[in-house]
Parts: C-alpha cells; sequence; structure tokens
C-alpha cells in the first residue's frame, strides 16, 4: 500500500491479505464465528420471538442428539448429503459449474425406481440391486456429461445448461409418475422390491448403518482421488488455469468430461442409495434440494472431503435442530431458513478474516 | 484486542454451553399419576406449512379440536413441510419417541410409510386423512379418513349456477355463454369427484352450464394454478373454480374481475371482488373424535367419512359483493335437502343430469379395494344414485360426465 506524504485523511483501517494462517488459528475463527451466529440466533429468538434462548438451543440441540433415533437420522441425513457433496467437488475443484446435481441425482433416482418397479418380483433381490445401482449411475452419467460434452466441443455455458438439465430430470419424474399410477394420484408409495439389506443386527436398529458405511468408503476414495491420482491432479491443474493445462499438455476436453462422468457416477450413487436405503419410491420432491445445498458443503469444506464432513455435519445440524425449534416453539417454518441463513453468513463472512486481515491506523504521522 | 474478544465469546460459549447441559438434563419423565387426558399427546404431519391452504385448514380443524378437548398447547406436536417419502416414516417414529398415543398425516402420499410405522407399533393408533389403503390393510392400529366433501362442492356449484343466472338475466352473457373453467391437480378421483359433484351444482340451477377442466399436474403450484386460470379466463370461461392448493386461481380471479367458487378456506381477504363461496372439509370433529376414543380407550373406525351432519362438510360466508342476491338462503334450503337425503348429488335417476354419451349412468364399476393394478372391483350405482365415499371413505367417482370437457387429461 503506497502512502502520500501529503496530509489527507487516512482511512480508519485498510485490510491487507493475510498469509497462510495455521490450522488451528484458522479453525478457531471458524469456531468462532458458528458460535458468534449461534449467540445472535438467541438473540434474535428473545427479541422477535420472546422465548427462552436456553431453550431455543437447548431444542436446537435436542433435536439432532435428543435420542438415539434422532443421532442415526442425523447420520443417515449427512450421508446422503456428503454423497451428493463428493459428487459435485471435482466438477468445482476443476471450476466447472454444475450446478445439475439435483438432476443428476433425481434422473438416477428415477432409473433405479424403474428398476424395481419393472423387474421387482421377477429378479432376485441381489441382483435386482446391482441392476439399480448400474442404471443409476449410468443415468447420473448420462445427466451429468450431457452439458460436459456441450462445454468442453462448444464451450456452452455450463451453469445455465446443468440448471436446465434439473427441470428437465423433474418434468420427466412428473411424466412417469402419471405414467406408473393409473389412478391419477401421483403418489407411487412405497415399492416391496430393491431394498438395500441392513447389516448388523442389533448395533443398526434404524437400518442406515450400510449407507452410512458406503457413504464413509466413498468419502476416503475421493480424498484418494483427488489428492494422490494422476486425475487429481489434472483436475486442480484445469482448475487453476486451463492455458496452464494446456501448456503442459493436459488434454482439457478430455478432463471435463472424464470429470463430469466421476460427479454423475457418484451422483448416481447418492440416487441409488435414495432408492434403495430409504424411500423405495420417488415424487418430484425427491432430492428435496440437496443438489443445491451440497454445492455450500463442497465449498465450505474446500473441497477436501473430510472437511466436508463437517460442513455437512453442519448443515444437517441446522436443519433437524431448527426443524425441531419450529415444532416446540409453535412457530412458522421460515424461521429455520433464518437461522441458517444466519449461520452461513457469519460462516461465509469469518472466511474474509481469515484470508484478510484489518490494520487499524491509529493516529496519524505516528506510523 | 483479538485475544480478549477470542476469550470474551469463549467464555460465553463455555456458559452457554454448560446451560444447554443442564437443560438437557432435566428432562425425566415425571406425574405417572395423571389420567389418561394429561397423558394424551396427538402428533401430526404435515405436507407443507401454513402457506398451503390445504394444510392450514388441517392446522385450524386441529387448533379447534385442541380447544375443544381441552388439550394443552404441549399435547399436540406438529411437525410440517414432511415430504412423501422416508421422513414420513421418521416423523412418525419421531413422534412416538415423543410420547405421542394418535398419529395424524395429512398427505396421501404419506399413506404407505405410515403404514410401515403402524405395522412396526402396534399400541400407537395412526389415522391418515385422504388415504385408501386402511380398509384392506388389516391392521387394528391404522385408520383412514375423509369427508364427503362433494355435497360441499354441490353446495358452492349451486352458488356459481346462480351467479351465472345472474349474469345471464343481466345480459353480460347468453345462456349458451355459461361456461365455467375448473383448475385441476391431477385426473385422479378425488379431484375429478370434486369437479363434477361442482358442476352438477350449478347445473342443478342452470342447465345450460358447461365445464372446462384444465389440470396442473401438481397439488401446489401457484404459478402453474394463476396461468392455468388465466388460460381458463381466456378461454371464455365467465367464472373460475379450482382444486389445487395454492393461491394461484383465486389471485388470477381478482386481477381479472372474473367470479371465483374457492376451496380449502375463505378467501375473502385477498379477493373481496371476486370471492363468492369456499367449500371445505372441516377436520376439526375428526380430530375431535379419534383423540376421544384413544383416551377412553375404545376403538377407532377403519375408514371415516365426514358429513354436512357430522359438521365436517362446510362452507363459508357467502360474500354478497361476489354472490348473486339471496345466494345464501337457496343454499341453506338446498342444505337441508341434503341433510335430509332428499336429494341425491350423483343421482343417475334424474334426466338430463348425469349422462356419459347423453345416456344415464346406469352401472359403474370402481375402483375400491387398492391394488397394485387399480382393477375396478365395486359396483358402485344402485338405488338410482352413484354411492360415492360410502364403500370407502376416499372419493372413487371419476367417470367424465357430458358438459365437463378435460382441456388436458394427460395428468
Amino acid at each position: 500500500m503506497a502512502k502520500n506524504t501529503t496530509r489527507t485523511r487516512e482511512p480508519l483501517f485498510h485490510v491487507a491479505k493475510r498469509g497462510q494462517m495455521p490450522l488451528w488459528k484458522s479453525l478457531a475463527i471458524r469456531i468462532c464465528a458458528i458460535l458468534a451466529a449461534l449467540l445472535f440466533c438467541g438473540v434474535l429468538c428473545i427479541v422477535v420471538l420472546g422465548k427462552n434462548p436456553i431453550s431455543f438451543y437447548d431444542n436446537m440441540f435436542k433435536g439432532v442428539f435428543g435420542t438415539k433415533r434422532r443421532i442415526w437420522k442425523m447420520l443417515k441425513d449427512l450421508a446422503v448429503l456428503l454423497c451428493v457433496s463428493l459428487a459435485v467437488t471435482p466438477a468445482f475443484k476443476m471450476r466447472y459449474w454444475n450446478i445439475g446435481a439435483e438432476g443428476q441425482v433425481h434422473m438416477s433416482c428415477l432409473a433405479s425406481v424403474a428398476c424395481a418397479f419393472y423387474l421387482g418380483g421377477s429378479v432376485p433381490n441381489n441382483l435386482l440391486l446391482v441392476i439399480m445401482l448400474l442404471a443409476a449411475i449410468t443415468a447420473g452419467a448420462i445427466w451429468a456429461v450431457i452439458p460436459a460434452i456441450f462445454k468442453a466441443i462448444w464451450n456452452t455455458n455450463e451453469t445455465l445448461f446443468t440448471l436446465m438439465m434439473n427441470y428437465i430430470a423433474t418434468s420427466l419424474v412428473a411424466f412417469f409418475l402419471v405414467v406408473w399410477v393409473p389412478s391419477g394420484s401421483s403418489a407411487l408409495g412405497e415399492l416391496s422390491a430393491g431394498w438395500l439389506p441392513t447389516i448388523g443386527g442389533a448395533i443398526d436398529k434404524y437400518g442406515y448403518l450400510l449407507l452410512v458405511l458406503i457413504v464413509a468408503l466413498l468419502t476416503v476414495a475421493m480424498f484418494i482421488y483427488l489428492k494422490y491420482s494422476k486425475h487429481g491432479y489434472e483436475i486442480s491443474v484445469v482448475g487453476e488455469s486451463r492455458k496452464t493445462a494446456c501448456y503442459i499438455g493436459i488434454n482439457v476436453k478430455k478432463v471435463i468430461i472424464r470429470t463430469l462422468i466421476v460427479s454423475g457416477v457418484l451422483c448416481g450413487i447418492a440416487g441409488f442409495l435414495i432408492v434403495s436405503a430409504l424411500d423405495h419410491s420417488i415424487t418430484v420432491d425427491t432430492v428435496g434440494g440437496r443438489g443445491f445445498t451440497a454445492i455450500m458443503v463442497s465449498w465450505l469444506g474446500k473441497f477436501n472431503p473430510f472437511v466436508m464432513i463437517l460442513t455437512s455435519f453442519l448443515m444437517v445440524f441446522l436443519q433437524q435442530g431448527s426443524d425441531q425449534v419450529v415444532s416446540a416453539f409453535r412457530i412458522n417454518d421460515t424461521f429455520t431458513s433464518i437461522v441458517t441463513g444466519i449461520i452461513l453468513f457469519f460462516i461465509i463472512g469469518c472466511e474474509f478474516f481469515i484470508n484478510y486481515k484489518l490494520i487499524f491506523h491509529k493516529k496519524e504521522g505516528k506510523k | 484486542m483479538f485475544k480478549k474478544i477470542l476469550s470474551l465469546v469463549l467464555a460465553i460459549a463455555m456458559i452457554a454451553s454448560l446451560c444447554i447441559a443442564f437443560a438437557a438434563c432435566d428432562n425425566g419423565n415425571g406425574g405417572d399419576d395423571a389420567d389418561a387426558k394429561d397423558d394424551f399427546k396427538l402428533g401430526v404431519i404435515l405436507l407443507h406449512d401454513e402457506f398451503s391452504t390445504y394444510d392450514l385448514n388441517f392446522m385450524n380443524g386441529i387448533e379447534e379440536a385442541r380447544v375443544a378437548l381441552g388439550l394443552s398447547e404441549d399435547q399436540v406436536i406438529i411437525k410440517k413441510n414432511i415430504p412423501e417419502s422416508n421422513d414420513c416414516y421418521e416423523a412418525a417414529c419421531d413422534l412416538i419417541d415423543e410420547g405421542c398415543d394418535v398419529i395424524f398425516a395429512d398427505s396421501f402420499g404419506h399413506e404407505t410409510y405410515l403404514l410401515k410405522a403402524a405395522k412396526e407399533n402396534p399400541e400407537v393408533e395412526f389415522c391418515h386423512a385422504t388415504g385408501t389403503m386402511a380398509h384392506t390393510a388389516g391392521l387394528a392400529n391404522f385408520h383412514n379418513a375423509f369427508a364427503a366433501i362433494y355435497e360441499g362442492r354441490y353446495l358452492a356449484g349451486v352458488a356459481a349456477g346462480l351467479k351465472l343466472n345472474e349474469m345471464i338475466e343481466n345480459g353480460e352473457i347468453t345462456a349458451d355463454q355459461a361456461k365455467m373453467g375448473y383448475v385441476g391437480a391431477f385426473t385422479y378421483a378425488e379431484v375429478m369427484s370434486g369437479y363434477t359433484s361442482f358442476y352438477l351444482g350449478a347445473k342443478s340451477v342452470c342447465p345450460s352450464v358447461t365445464m372446462d377442466v384444465q389440470f396442473t399436474g401438481s397439488w401446489y403450484d401457484e404459478a402453474a394454478e394463476k396461468t392455468t386460470a388465466l388460460a381458463l379466463i381466456n378461454g371464455g370461461c365467465v367464472l373460475i373454480s379450482q382444486h389445487a392448493d395454492s393461491m394461484g386461481a383465486p389471485t388470477a380471479c381478482q386481477d381479472n374481475g372474473v367470479p371465483n367458487v374457492s376451496y380449502n378456506g375463505s378467501t375473502v381477504a385477498d379477493c373481496p371482488d371476486t370471492f363468492i363461496v369456499a367449500s371445505r372439509i372441516n377436520w376439526a370433529p375428526y380430530i375431535k373424535y379419534i383423540c376421544e376414543q384413544n383416551m377412553a380407550g375404545k376403538e377407532i373406525a377403519v375408514d371415516w367419512t365426514g358429513t354436512i351432519a357430522t359438521g365436517s362438510v362446510v362452507l363459508t360466508d357467502v360474500n354478497t359483493k361476489a354472490a348473486a342476491a339471496g345466494t345464501a338462503e337457496v343454499l341453506a334450503e338446498v342444505k337441508a335437502q341434503l341433510e335430509a337425503g332428499t336429494l341425491r348429488v350423483f343421482d343417475t335417476a334424474r334426466d338430463n343430469f348425469i349422462t356419459v354419451n347423453n345416456e344415464k349412468l346406469t352401472s359403474y364399476k370402481a375402483d375400491v379395494d387398492t391394488d397394485d393394478a387399480f382393477t375396478p372391483d365395486t359396483e358402485v350405482v344402485s338405488g338410482g344414485y352413484f354411492h360415492e365415499s360410502e364403500y370407502r371413505s376416499a372419493p372413487y367417482f371419476n367417470v367424465t360426465i357430458d358438459g365437463i370437457t378435460l382441456l388436458n387429461a394427460e395428468y
């Protein structure tokens, strides 16, 4: 920052870029931000709702950890969200703005349900699960790779393209619901075939253990893929600078298409898990915005799969906790969005203080 | 400076977390000497929240029942925005963990998930509105309920017919132009039964009336409902009614000055110039009934149909600003006939009333017992009328009769 020696009014402070901050410090700032946000929500709770803030935090906490069932529900929701987040991560790391995970997962769900609907009862369950998985992966990959091909060859805008693909997916689901449910209610209900088995007997009382384990494995795999594989390296280079990538002989088109296939496959697994382990059915809301929340999870987690476990936990915690607050306080559901919004605002805001520092000017002439 | 702030924030956070920990501890279950009423808890699962007219109608009914029964607010736990998925099952289980004795869900698609929870929790009663599976599921703790809302629709239709007559008399339209528009959700029996009874009500006072029906393919899509209503208005419909859950159609009517017969509740606040009357199901009698039965240790009916007599089918006040003169009086008269059973909505014996290809409907097999293939299984026309909501509570009338044109039947 060049400074004028002539008498000019100096601003109160100026902003300077920080160097690398030690991990503990940046973590501390983030934790402070979350605590500050929670405090702010508590204040809001008194001012707007006129309720006891302690009871607000209490309900928030109980909504997630109150019973064994809620803990499992949290783990299950975390696993599904994390799986979708893992799917969008490679593309985002490559600076490819794929906001179509919603549609990619939806198509995978549709493919899985279609297999269960038509083949249920006529093939053994294990074989059916394999077919469902393959169908879901194919559907997800196709839905992801179409915009990627257009991007690679004609440089179309992938944000708009993937967004539009979401709407097509929703309408396709609506169409098949009309075809599959002749009574016209468009409510398919639970299918009896294609259920993912439960493992672990008594430990797995609620039946979500396998789902959680699968996603845990995927998380490790994605970490290794991004950090230690040649593909992962190519993704980072393309993300940093496409020209550098060309210069060092990376085939950018190939990397884009390949990465989006990886994304689509993971969306496929997410869709398969939603259908076979949870819903056993499909509606137009089956994905329920997870494809978009996943983007936030991935960005906040800095594209690091292990950090993303924390960020998806944060999202699920906020949702489940504030749902409980809404139910206990008998207030409007929009409160959930307000709380989530405030906390995200603080978290994203604190990134500023991690990347930059404020330098206060004490007295003029002293410096 | 930074360290000071940090230590301050951390100190506050620690205190806060301690408070949380203490608050979480004193949650033991006390008061085992309380009587059945104090112990009783009702759990409610809603598809949307108060922004949907459909769910708002349930919330109003539940609140009315709660006050009537003298239950405290803590005895009714409501979970909103529960989708028709595994989440519904989870929500039901969570309500059981919270100690609910009766669980009520409001959306058709909740049924299979609720059924799963009912199988696993035989000690808890499950009541599901609009569903069709209870009478064949063979579970002692799973129940369906609906109301004979076609009677309310018929009354609302009478109000619409009177309005059309007034418009004809005033020379605003000719008798041939008396065409109504109807915004429907899906080509589903509940909707078809609804618009047909509405049409028949109008036809009973205005014989030349015809009706166009257009579907949105969604139960709740404000934009689609609005544009569909506009399309109907532009297509020459002079009065609009709807069976979908948002404010889309009523607002389109208010914006264009077209009379509107609403559903689920009065929309007079937003549409003061065009709202005529609305029919709705009042769920309070049913909620009250299930709570009372459970508290008294008595069985809940497997399949319960509310009627005008039980107070389940009601009309809102007539908006005299938009309705034809004398509407309220005529409605009272027709209502009395319906209650007395001297008037049947689906009267197949009446001349020029219910016809398909200009022939009277003398026999119809409906799909009453739900199966995967939706096979028609029960003869429902006998004794000169179509027995709607008698063999099960949820509607099964799904005949397209003369005078009604479906503009898009693909949904």
